[in-house]
């Protein structure tokens, strides 16, 4: 019977661990979790994010029926568990990672490659049962392709831009692009590890420095997840204020990378264009907020600057320049015959792969999954504002980059309304010290940024978890470039423009 | 129809540049820099600097900031500055992040690649110390514990103007 059983019908088989809010937490026992993992086969529940602890795993799921979103979570004994990959194919990195990092050993997945831990780090296992480790770096095995004429292309760490390091592995015969693999890890920092035991405020900052592009994104997360284990609500002129920011977070990102794009493509034109629209957007970040990328801005209980009447009116002015400036870059992009032969039909992503691997954002927007946490599960204010998600079905990098246009068109729109409806009052409510363990889920400019965490008696963090939604598209990269030519790599890479930092924490 | 380009083009001959006037080098930079490059040849560069990048675990705000330097309103490159593909073009290392252990070797090695003389520069609080990330299993804890440092611009990220003014500093000491 796979029939209609809902997510949390199937997981009260389980126990509810008290205190963890705002959705439930289940603990399954063994024949628990491979009977989830069975179910996992038929059912429609897409994993948002999976991470461990010494003795545990857990990973969050979306019910796409209900709508409902739970914590599944697994006790391992022996240092083992059965994987989720094998149902989740986006799992799959994440449960290497748990392995180097946690020491946790997922059964069932044929890829068990370390993944994040290279070998440099002194140390196997780092936050699970550390143990001392000299024997340096050993060589990552690639995937192979055979046949006549084919020949390798390694690409990085060290890359030819300013952007992130990162190891490509081509194989190609002649251009066309037969295999890509990627290997990352690189910049991984070991947040989890840093964040154990610090204050909040500490903590925030860390976290917030995730991903420096969506800075604004993850520390609203943690900043949910926290005030969800405190059981409390930031103010409302804190939450119009957070999600103000998170607005021009998204419109910031997505006019240069929409200009990058184009100059991977050798159309510098529009990168100067909308780079100096970027450039207003943050000067004026940096007039009404005190930061040009807002770090450091949204803080757990609510905000930590406040909008001024001259900051609201240099943001209308700014919104003014910026929405009749990116209006010419579009129509120039839209005009130009030469750069749309670029884009149009270049890295496809399917539809299934994209449900396939949940993958959120607008590489899922382009092929033709809408979900926006914005919507659902929602979280204030956006339910009393007016905004659509644009969903296409090409999935090339036209499309990648018309999602990302209409998205700076809803933003600005957004903002707008925000600043119309921004209601009066303070802007923090003090943090109680308070066990529990909460869940944010935010959208950022990517897609979905889940922060797990759990807060001692102390108010101190004892455990966090930051998931960014790049774990969900680089796979999707390696796909969307095969069969296209290594020439046009750049730009397909751009189009998804993933996070090297945000992945390997 | 006049084609879009056409207009852009012709909107920016009429109304100008949108860049905006370089600020001094600064104090700090200059008194950090003294030391290290009076005895460094000067003229041998000229008005020209070449920088390789290289993201050593960094959160990638800096690189942002960076790219905004690039941008029109700052526009590095009249000041002869110019971002390179290569280690092997490059006079200068710009080097961003705690370095990561796992980046550690692969930066070492861009700045074997990179040609005497040369310069390195840690850009950001993270570079210069390890910032917030410093004290974990994976970072080394900044630049200047795998290479040695020349020049720091620090900043959560910099501002374009730090930067500009950093590497304006480094630029007039090493002509």
């Amino acid at each position: 019977m796979l029939g209609n059983v809902t997510l949390l019908d199937f997981l009260s088989i389980g126990r509810e661990v008290p205190g963890h809010k705002p959705w439930p937490r289940f603990q399954l026992d063994l024949p628990g979790w491979r009977s989830f993992e069975d179910r996992l086969a038929a059912a429609d529940w897409v994993l948002l994010a999976e991470w461990a602890e010494p003795n545990e795993v857990h990973a969050a799921f979306r019910d796409e029926q209900t709508g409902d979103i739970a914590v599944v979570s697994h006790p391992c004994l022996n240092h083992r568990f059965v994987a989720l990959g094998k149902r989740r194919p986006g799992a799959i990195r994440m449960e290497r990672a748990i392995h180097d990092l946690y020491g946790l050993a997922p059964q069932g997945i044929a890829d068990q490659r370390p993944w994040l831990d290279h070998g440099r780090w002194k140390v196997k296992h780092p936050l699970g049962s550390p143990r001392a480790y000299d024997g340096g770096p050993q060589p990552y095995k690639f995937r192979a392709a055979e046949g006549d004429g084919l020949h390798q292309i390694p690409v990085g760490p060290v890359h030819a831009g300013i952007i992130e390091p990162g190891h490509f592995r081509f194989h190609a015969q002649g251009e066309t692009v037969v295999r890509l693999e990627e290997r990352l890890g690189y910049v991984h920092k070991g947040i989890e590890g840093l964040v154990q035991g610090k204050p909040i405020a500490d903590a925030a900052r860390i976290v917030s420095r995730t991903s420096g592009d969506s800075t604004v994104a993850y520390a609203l997360a943690f900043a949910q997840a926290v005030e969800a284990a405190a059981r409390i609500e930031a103010p409302p002129r804190a939450q119009y204020l957070r999600v103000l920011m998170a607005e021009l977070e998204r419109i910031a990102n997505h006019l240069f990378d929409i200009g990058a794009i184009c100059n991977d493509a050798a159309f510098a034109l529009m990168l100067s264009h909308l780079g100096v629209q970027r450039e207003r957007v943050l000067q004026a970040n940096a007039a009404c907020f005190g930061h040009r990328l807002l770090m450091d801005r949204v803080v757990p209980g609510g905000v930590a600057a406040d909008l001024t009447d001259e900051g609201r009116a240099a943001l209308r002015e700014m919104l003014h320049r910026v929405s009749k400036g990116f209006r010419r870059a579009l129509h120039l992009y839209e005009e130009t015959p030469s750069l749309l032969d670029r884009t149009t039909g270049t890295g496809v992503v399917s539809g299934s792969l994209v449900h396939r691997f949940g993958a959120g954002g607008y590489v899922g927007r382009a092929s033709s999954r809408g979900h926006d946490a914005r919507k659902v599960p929602g979280y204030a204010p956006y339910a009393d504002l007016d905004f659509e998600i644009p969903v296409r079905a090409e999935g090339d990098v036209h499309s990648r980059i018309l999602i990302r246009a209409e998205e700076i068109h809803q933003s600005l729109s957004l903002i707008d309304q925000i600043l119309a409806r921004m209601p009066a009052g303070p802007l923090t409510v003090p943090l109680p010290t308070r066990a529990g363990e909460g869940l944010g889920i935010v959208e950022g400019f990517r897609g979905e940024v889940v922060v797990w965490v759990r807060v001692s008696e102390a108010g101190k963090v004892v455990r966090l978890h930051p998931h960014d939604p790049s774990w969900f598209q680089w796979p999707l990269l390696e796909a969307a470039i095969e069969g296209n030519i290594v020439a046009d790599f750049p730009l397909i890479n751009k189009s998804f423009n993933c996070s090297y930092s945000g992945h390997d924490l | 129809m006049i084609p879009p380009i056409s207009r852009l083009l012709a909107r920016h001959l009429l109304k100008g540049p949108h860049t905006v006037p370089g600020p001094a080098p600064s104090a700090d930079g200059l008194a950090e820099l003294v030391d290290e490059f009076a005895t460094q040849a000067r003229g041998r560069l000229g008005r020209s600097l070449a920088i390789r990048e290289v993201d050593a675990g960094s959160c990638n705000g800096c690189e942002l900031e960076l790219h905004a330097a690039n941008n029109p309103v700052y526009d590095l490159e009249r000041f002869g500055i110019k971002f390179v593909a290569s280690p092997r073009h490059a006079d200068v290392l710009l080097v961003t992040g705690p370095v990561s252990h796992n980046m550690a070797e692969a930066l070492k090695r861009t700045w074997e690649a990179t040609p005497a003389p040369k310069w390195v520069v840690a850009m950001g609080d993270c570079a210069f110390d390890g910032g917030c990330f410093a004290g974990s299993y994976a970072v080394a804890g900044g630049v200047s514990a795998v290479l040695p440092v020349d020049l720091h611009i620090k900043g959560c990220p910099p501002s374009p103007k730090d930067i500009l003014s950093g590497l304006l500093a480094l630029l007039e000491h090493v002509r």
